[in-house]
């Protein structure tokens, strides 16, 4: 049984993440799915969240947002809309496009409530992330 | 014949132009590998989500889903819109010239009898269309200064929309290929009805979603990222066009200013040889 199998995660103007680990968790849409080698094939879409991995006994994460995985043989790609790693997000702005979103959410007015839906909770999960790295 | 200073003059002014065409060879020189990076990092994306979309179309294929959803209808073709990808700058050689005869080619031979309507990408494309009574549904400048996937979902969201409509029956994207530096191929490539890859086996795969849920969140995107890369490359082979468009002027440049060069020191040399001649003629007559 092979110890590692090949991580992708891509977003439409970047590689993110190409490594072989030992280990994912990747944040479907319905939950989050463990990976490890040798999983059968699966397709799911992503929801929004932590994308946890292991290299090597050492825990990496990024944060993925809308977008589809697929795990086929030894390899698991994940294509997300955004995907950042946790020194890359801007707290302030984060904030900011959760209370913008918040605000949208309670004045109801003619926005696209899904949208404002959907830019809450990338927004809690970036906050989240940016906490927990201490920032 | 020319004066000596009107030699000089001449010789000054291509000078200037050589300077400033080699100047734009190197801006466009360090803008192409940007371009190409941009290429490159855009690739991983698009080949999984291709080969993503392969398998969930094999996995759903006969099935009900494939007639109902709407980015797959395939209707009588009479509304024929074309999305045509070139540069808002001139000084690129053929490059705009070369992909609206190709994009025109297609429209009239390929097209013939059906309604067109053209999708400008960049000023070039959107002049020589108009110049030619064409339909124009739709502009946008200043995509291939800074190419963003922003730039592609907008495009995909409003055809997407026409089409399922009912307002066009199918989409073509008109956009210069990088085959190299030195070569950029014009094609037309149908993005709607979205052209399914296939792929292998898909037995034993899990769906965590339905298939066509998979299928209908799947092809929009699948649509952005053909146009998006379609965009990224006519960056790149622009700027490649320009560079070599450039190099080339530079050097025909430099050929002017010997061919001048040389005509100046062949005056010089003959109004040299007469006041020579004044002189010694005017010796001998004081003899």
């Amino acid at each position: 049984m092979a110890a590692t199998f090949e991580l992708e995660v891509a977003t439409p103007d970047k590689l993110l993440v190409k490594e072989q680990v030992t280990e994912a968790k990747i944040p479907g849409l319905e939950g989050y799915i463990g990976v490890l080698p040798e999983h059968a094939p699966l397709i799911s879409e992503l929801g929004v969240g932590l994308l946890s991995y292991k290299v090597g006994g050492k825990t990496h994460s990024v944060i993925v947002s809308h977008g589809w995985v697929e795990v086929l043989g030894d390899r698991a790609r994940v294509l997300a809309s955004t995907a950042e790693k946790p020194d890359q997000i801007d707290a302030k702005r984060a904030k900011e496009a959760l209370d913008r979103a918040e605000k949208r959410l309670r004045e109801a007015g003619d926005w696209d409530i899904a949208r404002a839906l959907k830019a809450a909770e990338r927004a809690r999960v970036r906050m989240e992330a940016a906490a927990k790295t201490g920032r | 014949m020319p004066s000596l200073i009107d030699f000089r003059r001449r010789i000054r002014s291509v000078k200037n132009t050589q300077q400033i065409t080699k100047a734009m060879k190197m801006v466009s020189a360090a803008k192409l590998r940007r371009a190409q990076d941009a290429v490159i990092a855009a690739r991983p994306f698009g080949n999984s989500l291709r080969a993503m979309l392969a398998n969930v179309a094999t996995a759903s294929k006969g099935a009900a889903v494939n007639e109902q959803n709407p980015l797959l209808a395939e209707r009588p073709e009479e509304r024929v819109q074309v999305i045509v990808i070139s540069s808002d700058r001139g000084l690129a050689g053929a490059f705009s010239t070369n992909l609206n005869k190709a994009a025109q080619k297609f429209c009239i031979e390929d097209k013939a009898g059906r309604k067109i309507e053209i999708e400008a990408v960049g000023k070039k494309a959107k002049d020589y269309f108009r110049r030619r009574n064409f339909t124009i549904s739709g502009e946008i400048f200043g995509v291939t200064r800074a190419p963003k996937y922003s730039h592609a979902a907008d495009i995909a969201k409003k055809v997407i929309e026409r089409y399922t409509k009912g307002e066009i029956d199918s989409v073509y994207v008109a956009y210069n290929e990088f085959k190299s530096v030195s070569t950029q191929k014009p094609d037309v490539m149908q993005i709607l009805p979205v052209p399914l890859p296939q792929s292998g086996d898909t037995t034993g795969y899990i769906f965590e979603q339905p298939v066509e849920q998979l299928l209908e969140t799947l092809l929009p995107r699948y649509v952005e990222v053909l146009i998006f890369r379609a965009i990224l490359e006519s960056t790149a082979a622009e700027h490649a066009a320009r560079m070599t468009a450039m190099d080339a002027a530079s050097s025909n440049a430099a050929d002017v200013i010997e061919k001048l060069t040389l005509y100046m020191n062949r005056v010089r040399q003959a109004s040299i040889t007469r006041e020579i001649i004044e002189v010694v003629s005017g010796a001998s007559a004081l003899e």
